[in-house]
């Protein structure tokens, strides 16, 4: 996508500067002369908004019920939901076909921890294992088994459309060119936009939660594929040649198995994928710990949602660091000769203890099943934290709360709605050509312009208006705190674990408690979108400063820096670049949240989402879904493109 | 590997059921059951899908949102809904009414209401309640930062299309409607409010699990009197609609997919027949909510405290 913007393309002889403050000093005329001039320069004029969820709408009703894509995709889904009974009956004993299960909690225990074992050895295996025996102690069992039975489907579903995609990306460029503005749209549109689809033509249930979870995962291991079958070196192939191999010999044995690492690293993107998406597809009926976790949520206790939460990050944690490890693991060669046991030994192992816990669960109820009356629960003390948080912060989350709304968000809030969208059409081309030249001026005010057609400007302008809000304050929290992180090994790593935990928690869990600080408000919106925003700042922050050069760290402090002067004159402008990276995907982070901050009350794009998923909207969903999507992408073109020209400039990578 | 024993019990059961009476079979398809995100609407789905099973059907929960339920139920996908509220989800229910599918399976002898409620203590700082008038006189102290000098109601979502703001108009209220963004959102306010004794007044339904939790009172507004949604001579404004009250007993209905009364004839008949009043569905909903049960537990232990309640539904 980025062409070289150093190299600048002159429109009519004049340079991109030129033009930015042309266009700069069009918008401020503008805003000044708003009251003279006429309505349509305030708001999009009714001839410029056109009914495209009415389009979408007619479209989807056409191929629904006149081309009958409804009996493919139900016949697609009902495949699926095959699969999806075969590991519900095993995991959790669903009556369903081969009704053999459940299988005892502790023969999955073992096998966790088998597994775990032969990736990384006996650290792997205490967090693997003790995943597991964690979810039976608290009486979660059958929860996490509906969620994984879920997932234990769509994550190979997931792989192999992401592996079949990605090797006809791979071979046609022109097949490229199509898939990659739908992987752009698809990875920055939020997830309620394209439930509505799956609820009109899948249904609602487990099956409906796997195939939603599919789409969200597919687009990275496209992408990875095809990183991965790109970098295979031309060696490799040649060698592959030599020895006689056909286009799909080539494919299976030598393109594939030389891009493993990225491939598995692309499996593991799948699977966090999947599990990010645990408690958003319970809305359209994916069972299991999101389910619980909303319906807990929704009578307001946080400590039982904490528990579960802490289960869906334990989880993640196993199955990303097992998959990392597979990644990472050689192939392991055996001497010629040696036993179908040595080299199966994990296998045998595991066998037997599966075999054995199976047997025991039998005669003794505690390994087969921990019922809920027997299980632990930490619930009582995080519940009386969270009281005491609320009471003690009191004072000051009112005088925040205050501040906030009154001489900030409202002023704020009530500006963005006040400006033309004119202007701000303008002032978007006067950073185009400020940044990247005519091509980037036109992406910016081509995508905002599509927005003032949808006829959805001004919630638009509130949901911009809450993310640049958000990743303001979560930048005033986030560069101070990654800076001092930066300066010591230990405090990186610790910062940057809170961040990985932080991220992994369910979103919505955050809810609750800033409406218990905050009130119904935009305080407590933007609260929670802070917290999602600040974690990318922070950690490119720390990344970005950690992998300067040492050599020219070195260099500054022979010249006698001290360690801030080290800090603000070599290290930060060289760390920029990254940090900006870091800042794009904080307001990614806030699109996300924002729109799921819609249950805490908002007048945004979120609010309209939620009504379109209520009444199963399709087309007003996708609007406002690609809506969000535009937004994404212009901030996403406008600082990777300045990234790139700086770190040009800076003469990195 | 137990289950394998059940399964041939459930097969025994069935082939002399075969052989005794002549009487028409439900499916072996699962009763798909619609959960949603309040307690007693949980509990009661969970003890009818109980009933089901105690029965000799098969029953599956999937959970979906409140309002998308019914064009679920309209193809298919779901079977039934035991709540459907008639201020909360009129609307849904007859538009998908309109397009077929889906029918009236009869009322509850429950009724509901909702309206503005205030939690107790609020009426120490505000001693004339219930009355709107004395409400509307201690506005101020309901007063927020985003409203300025006037008093905030919280509000539902506004997808439920509650007539609030209507009705502040139309009678006058020094109040600003601020909707929450979902039912949590209320409560984790009313939550907040408790902790410091805050007066507030937000928007709550009866039955619900609030009332075990918290006590209050509804806002006695000028009483409902029909057409007073659509006819602005009606009610205490002679010039606006919505002044008045809600209806304060609306119908809390079930409502089953076509198709059910052919495929499960048992479980259907039984549907028709389920009947729960108001203090039923609080005190399911009091052991989740207060005596912190699993819905599904809490299920359990109804029915088995009630069977002379429900066993006469299900012959």
């Amino acid at each position: 996508m980025l062409e070289n913007p150093i190299k600048s393309d002159s429109l009519l002889g004049l340079s991109n500067i030129i033009w930015a403050y042309v266009f700069l000093a069009l918008s401020l005329v503008l805003v000044i002369s708003k009251g003279v001039l006429p309505e349509g320069i305030h708001r999009p004029p009714s001839f410029l908004v056109f009914p495209f969820a009415d389009w979408i709408n007619a479209f989807f009703v056409f191929i629904r019920d006149d081309l009958g894509l409804i009996h493919v995709s139900r016949a697609v889904s009902s495949g699926v939901e095959w699969l999806l009974d075969v590991t519900a009956n095993l995991l959790y004993g669903k009556h369903r076909w081969p009704r053999i299960g459940p299988i005892p909690w502790s023969a999955i225990a073992a096998t966790a921890f088998i597994i775990g074992y032969g990736l990384g050895g006996i650290r792997l295996s205490l967090i693997s294992g003790g995943t597991f025996v964690w979810i039976a102690l608290m009486g979660q069992w059958k929860w996490a088994m509906e969620t994984l039975s879920v997932i234990i489907v769509a994550t190979p579903i997931a792989v192999l459309i992401g592996l079949i995609f990605g090797t006809f990306a791979w071979r046609s460029r022109a097949f490229e060119r199509i898939l990659n503005p739908i992987l752009n749209l698809a990875q920055t549109m939020p997830h309620f936009a394209y439930m509505i689809p799956v609820v009109v033509f899948i249904g609602v249930g487990p099956k409906a939660g796997a195939i939603v979870t599919v789409i969200f995962a597919v687009p990275p291991m496209i992408r990875m594929t095809l990183l991965g079958l790109r970098s295979v070196s031309p060696e490799v192939i040649e060698g592959g040649k030599m020895s006689g191999s056909s286009g799909w010999q080539l494919l299976r044995f030598v393109r594939i198995p030389t891009a493993r690492t990225e491939i598995l690293i692309g499996v593991n993107q799948v699977i966090m994928q999947c599990l990010a998406m645990v408690v958003l597809a319970s809305f359209i009926g994916m069972p299991g710990l999101g389910q619980k976790l909303l319906q807990l949520l929704q009578s307001l206790k946080i400590g039982k949602s904490v528990e579960i939460g802490i289960s869906i990050v334990l989880i993640a944690i196993t199955l990303d660091r097992c998959t990392q490890a597979w990644a990472k693991r050689e192939p392991v060669h055996f001497p010629k000769g040696s036993s179908i046991l040595v080299r199966n030994k994990f296998l045998f192992v595991w066998l037997v203890l599966f075999v054995l816990f199976v047997i025991l669960g039998q005669f003794i109820p505690i390994l087969d099943q921990v019922k809920r009356n027997q299980a632990f629960s930490i619930s009582a003390p995080i519940e009386v934290g969270v009281d005491w948080l609320v009471i003690t912060l009191d004072p000051i989350t009112q005088w925040i709360r205050w501040f906030l709304i009154t001489w900030v968000l409202i002023p704020l809030r009530n500006f963005y709605l006040w400006v033309p969208f004119t202007a701000i059409l303008a002032l978007l081309a006067c950073f185009g050509f400020k940044i990247g030249g005519l091509r980037s001026a036109l992406i910016c005010t081509t995508f905002f312009t599509l927005i003032a057609m949808t006829g959805w400007w001004d919630r638009t302008m509130i949901t911009v208006y809450t993310v640049t809000v958000a990743v303001i304050i979560a930048a005033i929290i986030g560069f101070p705190l990654g800076m001092f992180a930066s300066f010591g090994e230990r405090s990186s790593k610790t910062v940057l674990l809170i961040c990985d935990t932080l991220q992994t928690f369910p979103s919505f869990i955050y809810l609750i408690p800033v409406v218990m600080l905050f009130g119904v408000n935009d305080v407590a919106v933007i609260g929670a979108v802070v917290l999602f925003a600040a974690v990318p700042l922070i950690r490119y922050t720390i990344e970005g400063l950690r992998n300067v050069d040492p050599q020219i760290i070195e260099a500054s402090q022979m010249s006698g820096a001290n360690k801030f002067q080290t800090l603000f004159k070599a290290r930060l402008p060289l760390a920029i670049p990254t940090i900006m990276v870091g800042v794009n995907q904080s307001v990614m982070f806030s699109l996300f949240m924002v729109i799921i901050a819609a249950f805490i009350g908002t007048q945004d794009l979120g609010q309209e989402m939620q009504r379109a998923l209520s009444f199963t909207d399709v087309g007003k969903g996708l609007v406002l879904g690609i809506i969000v999507s535009f937004i994404g992408l212009m901030v996403d073109h406008l600082i990777m493109t300045w990234s790139y020209s700086r770190k040009q400039i800076l003469g990195i990578q | 590997m137990r289950n394998f024993l059940k399964l041939l019990v459930v097969l025994g059961v069935f082939a002399l059921g075969t052989v005794g009476v002549s009487k028409a079979e439900d499916s072996s398809d699962p009763v798909i059951i619609p959960l949603h995100n309040w307690s007693s609407q949980l509990v009661m789905s969970y003890a009818v899908g109980q009933m089901f099973e105690s029965m000799g059907n098969n029953v599956e929960y999937i959970s979906t949102d409140s309002q998308a339920v019914y064009e679920s139920i309209r193809l298919g996908d779901v079977s039934l809904e035991l709540e459907v509220w008639e201020g909360a989800f009129g609307n849904s229910f007859r538009a998908a009414l309109e397009k077929g599918g889906i029918h009236d399976a009869g009322d509850h002898d429950a009724y509901t209401r909702e309206d503005w409620w205030y939690p107790l203590w609020t009426k120490e700082a505000c001693p004339g309640l219930p009355d709107w008038e004395a409400l509307n006189a201690c506005a101020a102290i309901f007063s927020t930062p985003e409203t300025g000098d006037k008093g905030r109601f919280l509000g539902g979502p506004v997808d439920w299309l509650k007539h609030d703001a209507e009705r502040v108009e139309g009678l006058g209220l020094d109040f600003v409607v601020v909707n929450a963004g979902s039912a949590s959102a209320l409560w984790a306010e009313l939550e907040a409010a408790e902790k410091t004794n805050r007066p507030t007044v937000i928007f709550n339904w009866t039955p619900n699990f609030v009332e075990a939790v918290w006590a209050g009172e509804f806002v006695e507004f000028p009483a409902w009197e029909e057409g007073c949604d659509t006819d602005p001579a009606v009610g205490y404004n002679p010039d606006t609609t919505y002044d008045c009250g809600n209806p304060p007993n609306g119908y809390l209905k079930k409502a089953a997919w076509d198709g059910m009364p052919e495929k499960w004839p048992n479980a259907y008949k039984t549907l028709t027949q389920i009947n729960f009043t108001n203090e039923q569905i609080a005190e399911m909903a009091k052991l989740v909510d207060v005596e912190g049960h699993d819905p599904e537990d809490a299920a359990t232990e109804w029915l088995a405290a009630n069977e002379d309640v429900w066993k006469p539904w299900t012959m």
